[in-house]
């Protein structure tokens, strides 16, 4: 989580700091070849000596993530709310969706860049592809969790289904659906560093195979780095929007 | 004043009671299996009167409650109020429920508005009115404040401001008051009386506590087990207003034992 203050922000700085110590420590004593186990210090250098670079490669990863991932929200959401709202649908798509999911992303991966090219394109469809379940899932769970006194309220007040959906169904959702965009958004920078391995121009992945097969292990793990540091990043985003959609939640005081 | 009754779909000649509720029956089919939940039961209601639905847990009266609300519909028999069949719940009427079912997302006053907003009719006058009915329940100063920072006491008194904020003419509660403690539960049942003696509106109330109904109602209809029908029929003679003394009284506790023995627990 992301901490709410500066004293609970200790904790896992303290936490990050022991672990480059003793890692840096383990590196040095035992003289470990940085090609296998670059330290700490290596991989702080090779940021800075490549900052611009790293930079002009995390751009394309990040559009990728992003888009990919306000995708998934934009379909996600309409999907799920049909699926929650009809028996025939639920029982249509459901299905269709979980088998959809069972195949692993890193398998087709390839046929996408076929489809798509090396660009852009194919990173933001296989992104958007594995941001989409957990974003469904959670919002019809979500929907369907409606607590009954509350519709029931609104019926009895003769609102519409469509004030049903509004004022009552979709608020109550919202904890879920901001549950499933948390876990949507890490998997979506996961989903366009698949992209970016299978076959691409640019990223950070593509940084970090091209470091690697150079045996430049230092700049590999900056790469790695800093693409913690861009999921990091957009996770504490959807943090800050739930906090701005949802300030009665318990979790933001 | 707050909540005046207003004309229209009251009962104009005496001859047409407020509620008038003639052998109604619900039953439940399930597969081959036919389960009588309520029958016969036939009484009316007086305008402006406050009339508790008693019994055990599980009899009925809160299915019976849902019917007069229009929220289910009964197997059989007339459901009048204000000489006309009710058949889908009706914007006069107001409901508060066992749970407060506040809506966490919602501050305190946007809670009491909004059957003002489903109605269409949320505007300063509403919003003045909101707050006024939240100072009667002691909640002043508690508008923007969200339901999770309420205590359940509260929380239900932020219900009762939202069953009331559009003047219903019918109030219907179904144990409003069964989830709070004992002392909470007295001060709410001061509260209640409070509240109807200032809007003149027409309860309708469901409880399992004994000395709720005949501390608060002007009839008690107490119901039997399932299938649930009228085992008794109590006027309530015990003048208003009421504070906690007359629970002493002997009329009182006379009351309780015919309560009792119609609920088949005393003798």
């Amino acid at each position: 989580m992301i901490p709410h203050d500066w004293k609970s922000a200790i904790y896992p700085l303290v936490g990050i700091a022991a672990i480059v110590v003793i890692w840096q420590l383990y590196v040095s004593m035992f003289g470990i070849n940085r090609i296998v186990l670059p330290g700490p210090f290596d991989i702080w250098d090779a940021s800075v000596k490549n900052w611009s670079l790293l930079l002009t490669e995390t751009w394309p990863t990040f559009v990728e993530s992003i888009l990919g991932f306000l995708l998934a929200v934009a379909i996600g959401i309409p999907v799920a709310v049909c699926v929650a709202n009809s028996r025939v649908l639920n029982l249509t798509l459901y299905p269709i969706l979980i088998a959809t999911q069972s195949v692993p992303k890193v398998a087709i991966a390839p046929i996408i860049l076929v489809w798509f090219g090396l660009g852009l394109k194919s990173k933001l469809v296989i992104a958007f592809l594995v941001a989409f379940f957990p974003i469904v899932v959670d919002t019809a769970t979500g929907m369907r969790a409606t607590p009954p006194g509350l519709v029931e309220l609104a019926r009895a007040l003769r609102a519409s289904p469509f004030q049903i959906f509004t004022k009552v169904q979709f608020p109550a959702a919202l904890p879920f659906i901001f549950a499933g965009a948390k876990v949507a958004v890490t998997l979506a920078v996961i989903g366009a560093v698949i992209g970016e391995f299978v076959g691409s121009l640019n990223g950070l992945g593509n940084l970090l195979l091209t470091a690697n097969s150079q045996l430049d292990s230092p700049l590999a793990w900056a790469a790695l780095v800093w693409l913690s540091l861009l999921g990091i990043l957009l996770f504490a985003a959807v943090v800050v929007v739930e906090r701005l959609a949802m300030p009665w939640s318990e979790s933001g005081h | 004043m707050i909540g005046q009754v207003e004309s229209g779909m009251v009962a104009t000649s005496a001859a047409i009671p407020f509620g008038h509720f003639k052998d109604v029956r619900q039953s439940f089919t399930r597969g081959s299996n036919t389960l009588v939940a309520i029958e016969n039961i036939s009484f009316d209601l007086k305008q402006g009167s406050l009339v508790t639905l008693l019994g055990p847990s599980g009899c009925g009266k809160t299915t019976f409650l849902k019917i007069v609300g229009g929220l289910i519909s009964a197997t059989s028999g007339t459901v009048q109020i204000s000489g006309r069949d009710v058949t889908e719940p009706h914007p006069d009427f107001g409901v508060v429920f066992q749970q407060a079912n506040l809506m966490p997302w919602r501050t305190v006053i946007s809670n009491v508005l909004f059957p003002m907003e489903i109605l269409g009719r949320r505007d300063a006058a509403a919003v003045t009115r909101a707050s006024e009915l939240l100072a009667i329940v002691g909640l002043s100063g508690f508008d923007e404040a969200y339901p999770s920072q309420l205590s359940g006491g509260m929380q239900q008194r932020v219900a009762l401001c939202r069953a009331l904020i559009h003047k219903p003419k019918l109030l219907l509660m179904d144990e409003p008051f069964g989830a709070l403690d004992e002392l909470t539960r007295m001060e709410m049942q001061d509260l209640l009386l409070d509240i109807r003696a200032k809007t003149a509106a027409t309860v309708m109330f469901v409880t399992h506590s004994i000395s709720e109904a005949i501390y608060i109602s002007d009839t008690v209809v107490v119901f039997s087990k399932r299938p649930a029908t009228i085992a008794d029929y109590i006027d309530v003679d015990l003048p208003y207003p009421r504070s906690a003394e007359i629970r002493y009284a002997a009329g009182f506790t006379e009351l309780e034992h015919r309560a009792g023995r119609a609920l088949g627990i005393a003798r």
